[in-house]
């Protein structure tokens, strides 16, 4: 029986995850119904959906949020304007919940030992996988009901059922995509970093060959699922032929994990482990080498992606100016407005998100410590003469370069394509002086995360909860119309938006001495409290 | 000298209390044997020892030294190997090897290479491929090969092949004839009774019983096998007498240490054919420690 006890290790895998499903969740559905029932408000007349329409016509806006939609479409629905703004955007988020949820319940359950001991008992070789399947499933499912019948219920002016649904239905299905692609990573890798890892670079290459492909050539976009999921035409056309096909991919790729999950000894990967060295280099064996090689395969993963997306976008730049001659009135238009041009403008949003994904990397660096403990890894260092502000200080002074490495990265990529597509490009300073202006907000929040690894071990996972936050009032406040003193709560609201404003010293100094403070108080409680392992 | 000393530790994580002033003293070349059942607070004492918990109350020095204030200078002197060991699992063993000795700030290659074959281990293989018993051979090889002056080992053959258990306990025995001290804590008993000088058991986090194991055994019972001409009657009767059994016209029992002398002359009376007798084993002091001091009915095994 290979699944037999199936039954009860969902209830098992519910009752660890409930908490972060519920959050999730929660999170998903109330920022996508408030987002919604903003919209009808926001986009009036016809006048404003028009203006909406020519502005998202330029092709960095499609390599940022996907093909729009007609004018006519536009106009007859407001919900066209919704999915054209959040839908993407959505789907990314619901994917990294998947790749979270399912890496967690696979092969990081693996690598602790958790599934030894469950197929132990009388359960089947693939009862866990498939619990931890079921528990995916029924995440996306309450996801897309939830989402979709809020959505229609609601009675917000343009938003029908039906479109509603199929709303609803692209995100819970994209979930499963990305669920069952991790999954079959599950198996392949032998780690449970190297799961999420190749799974976020599965998403992230799916979201850059979409942008290229938007922007370029139409059938790149249908190489990835990204492309397809946003072309639905929810709430005009309502294709769930594309819906469908997506749920197909899912289940034959959900097919697949099932067959090499049955096919393979517990505990390996089909990517073999390679052998290893007989010595210890000189540098490995300083503090600062050790957590530079253990967090090396995620930061140089990052540093790829990271340069990557500049660099489409910094295509994508090219395609801005070129788009914005076309239409020279309203170049001149947003000129008199604001004394800098639209390609400045959309720079500064640019670094804005950047920066917060930048940022990251840099967190995981700091989080890793706690991870090392919960898995009986600190004791190597705690219990040989290497004291714990070492220890501490090296992840976070790593995080501190792993945040210059990924700024500079950005600035750098956006520069030398800018360079080489644009007339009228950004100087080198500016690019990097509008990348850089952030590294005083990011060093805050990654002494945030120093504070919890120090005083509040157990909450660690909070500091994502700011992240998110910090995201959401960039991308989110101008629709959300946020009150004030909300929006002042994430640090890179502060941050002076270079070039489009003046460098003002006073804010870095500020954020710095917040950084210093927060961090020294996070090092004294780390050297205070009890190390579990 | 003294190189080890507990005072009244105690420890509580939250309501409960895991450790309950204990007291704990290793001297100089001695190897101590830290044994009790599971739960009892061994691990947690020794995680104290080595500053990564706080203890609540009390306070333990190394080498004159507080544990907690002055950790890192502690541990430049001493080794520890755990029971369960934790590695990297995309480093090779033999890098943390070398890793391991270079935190502790005493590499000596000669020595390393030396344990690596007496312990039969591959270096290069990465650590997520190592089963147990070589995961703990990457730590008492980096412990071993550094000369440290006081060896911590909280259960460090729990994963070991006997083989491999004798190679572990001649490395004690030199360490220990190099004038080096060991706190070794361990369920293996017949590895503690060969190896420890003095022993110390832990119970529900209190110590109960301190001491080498000749005064243990003085406090405890030993076990007798005799044969007679004429069947002895009424022994079951005598003060001191404990697990009376008889199998193949043999009787065999325990009696209490001080009651010996007694029951020796009473059953000469009956024809002694063969008597035998034997000091009780550390598991038979460790049983009845086990089952709580007030029982009768301390069994017995066989080592
Ligand atoms: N961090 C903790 N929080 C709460 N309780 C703990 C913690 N660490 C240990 N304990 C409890 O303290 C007690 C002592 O545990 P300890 O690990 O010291 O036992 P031990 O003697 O080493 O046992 P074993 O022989 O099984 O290794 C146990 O009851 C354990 O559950
Ligand atoms: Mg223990």
């Amino acid at each position: 029986m290979l699944f037999k006890g199936t039954h009860s290790l969902t209830k098992f895998i519910f009752r660890q995850r409930r908490f972060k499903i519920i959050i999730w969740l929660l999170g998903l559905i109330l920022v996508t119904l408030a987002a919604a029932s903003a919209y009808p408000e926001m986009y009036k007349g016809d006048e404003t959906r028009q203006a909406y329409a020519l502005t998202m016509e330029n092709p960095a806006m499609i390599a940022m949020l996907g093909v729009g939609y007609d004018l006519e479409d536009y106009l007859s629905s407001v919900g066209t304007l919704f999915a054209h703004e959040m839908l993407l955007f959505t789907i990314i988020a619901v994917a990294i919940m998947n790749i979270l949820l399912v890496g967690r319940s696979t092969r990081a359950d693996e690598e602790d030992g958790r599934i030894e001991m469950i197929r132990a008992l009388s359960v089947g070789r693939l009862a866990y996988t498939s619990a931890s399947m079921i528990v995916v499933v029924i995440t996306n499912l309450l996801l897309a009901l939830l989402t979709g019948l809020g959505l229609g219920l609601l009675g917000i002016e343009g938003f029908d059922f039906e479109s509603s649904l199929l709303y609803g239905s692209i995100l819970g299905v994209s979930g499963l995509l990305f669920g069952s692609i991790t999954a079959v990573f599950a198996q392949l890798t032998e780690t449970s970093r190297g799961t999420t890892m190749s799974s976020f670079a599965i998403l992230i290459g799916a979201y850059l060959i979409r942008a290229i492909g938007d922007v370029s050539n139409e059938m790149l976009s249908y190489v990835s699922p990204l492309g397809w999921l946003s072309r639905t035409g929810v709430f005009a056309d309502n294709n769930w032929g594309l819906f469908l096909l997506t749920l197909i991919v899912a289940i034959v790729i959900l097919l697949l994990s099932f067959y090499l999950n049955a096919i393979r000894d517990l505990g390996v990967g089909f990517i073999a482990a390679r052998k290893g060295k007989r010595h210890a280099n000189p540098f490995l064996q300083t503090t600062f080498g050790l957590t530079l090689r253990l967090g090396r395969t995620n930061i140089v993963t990052w540093a790829i992606g990271m340069f990557a997306m500049s660099l489409s976008f910094g295509a994508v730049l090219g395609d801005l100016e070129a788009y914005f001659i076309e239409i020279e009135f309203m170049q001149a238009f947003i000129e008199e407005e604001s004394g800098y041009t639209m390609t400045e403008q959309f720079i500064t949003l640019l670094m804005a998100i950047m920066s917060l994904i930048s940022v990251i990397p840099a967190v995981m660096t700091v989080l890793k410590l706690k991870g090392e403990e919960n898995k009986f890894r600190t004791e190597n260092y705690y219990s040989r003469a290497v004291s714990r502000t070492n220890v501490l200080g090296n992840h976070y002074f790593l995080a501190i370069l792993v945040c210059v490495l990924m700024q500079s990265l950005v600035a750098l990529g956006l520069w030398s394509v800018g360079q080489s597509m644009m007339d009228d490009a950004l100087s080198f300073g500016t690019t990097f002086a509008s990348a850089f202006v952030y590294l005083p907000a990011m060093w805050v929040v990654i002494s945030l995360a120093t504070l919890l690894v120090g005083s509040l071990p157990k909450l660690t996972s909070f500091v994502w909860l700011y992240v998110v936050y910090c995201f959401i009032v960039v991308y989110l406040s101008g629709i959300l119309d946020f009150p004030e003193w909300l929006n002042n709560l994430s640090v890179f609201e502060h941050v002076p938006q270079i070039p489009a404003e003046d460098m003002n010293f006073m804010v870095m100094i500020v954020l710095g001495i917040v950084a210093i403070v927060v961090t020294v108080i996070g090092f004294m409680a780390y050297n205070r409290r009890d190390i579990a392992g | 000298m003294v190189v080890l000393k507990t005072t009244n530790i105690t420890k509580s994580f939250g309501k409960f209390t895991a450790l309950d002033g204990v007291n704990i003293e290793v001297k100089e070349g001695e190897i101590y044997g830290f044994i009790g059942p599971n739960g009892a607070g061994k691990s947690t004492t020794i995680r104290i020892l080595l500053g990564m918990l706080k203890a609540t109350e009390g306070s333990a020095e190394m080498f004159g030294m507080d544990v907690w204030d002055d950790a890192v200078e502690i541990h430049k002197r001493i080794a520890y190997v755990p029971g369960d060991v934790n590695l990297w699992p995309n480093l090779s063993g033999g890098e943390v090897i070398d890793l391991f000795m270079k935190m502790n700030g005493r590499v000596n290659k000669a020595r390393k290479e030396a344990l690596i074959k007496k312990f039969d281990f591959d270096p290069t293989k990465k650590c997520r491929t190592y089963s147990k018993g070589n995961r703990q051979k990457v730590a008492l090889i980096a412990a071993f090969a550094q000369e440290a002056d006081l060896y911590i080992l909280d259960e460090p053959t729990s994963g070991l092949d006997p083989l491999m258990e004798n190679v572990f306990q001649e490395c004690v025995l030199e360490a220990k004839k190099l004038g080096k001290s060991v706190l070794l804590s361990s369920h293996i008993l017949s590895e503690v009774e060969k190896l420890c000088d003095r022993v110390g058991i832990i119970r529900g986090g209190k110590m109960i019983e301190t001491g080498t194991l000749s005064e243990m055994r003085h406090l405890t019972r030993t076990n007798f096998t005799v044969k007679t001409k004429e069947p002895i009657t009424d022994l079951n009767k005598m003060k001191g007498i404990y697990n009376l059994e008889e199998k193949n016209a043999e009787l065999s029992f325990q009696v209490d240490t001080e009651e010996i002398d007694a029951i020796i002359r009473y059953i000469s009376g009956f024809g002694i054919v063969k008597l035998e007798s034997a000091p009780p084993t550390l598991e038979d002091l460790f049983m009845r420690h086990y089952e709580g001091t007030a029982s009768d009915s301390g069994s017995q095994g066989e080592l």
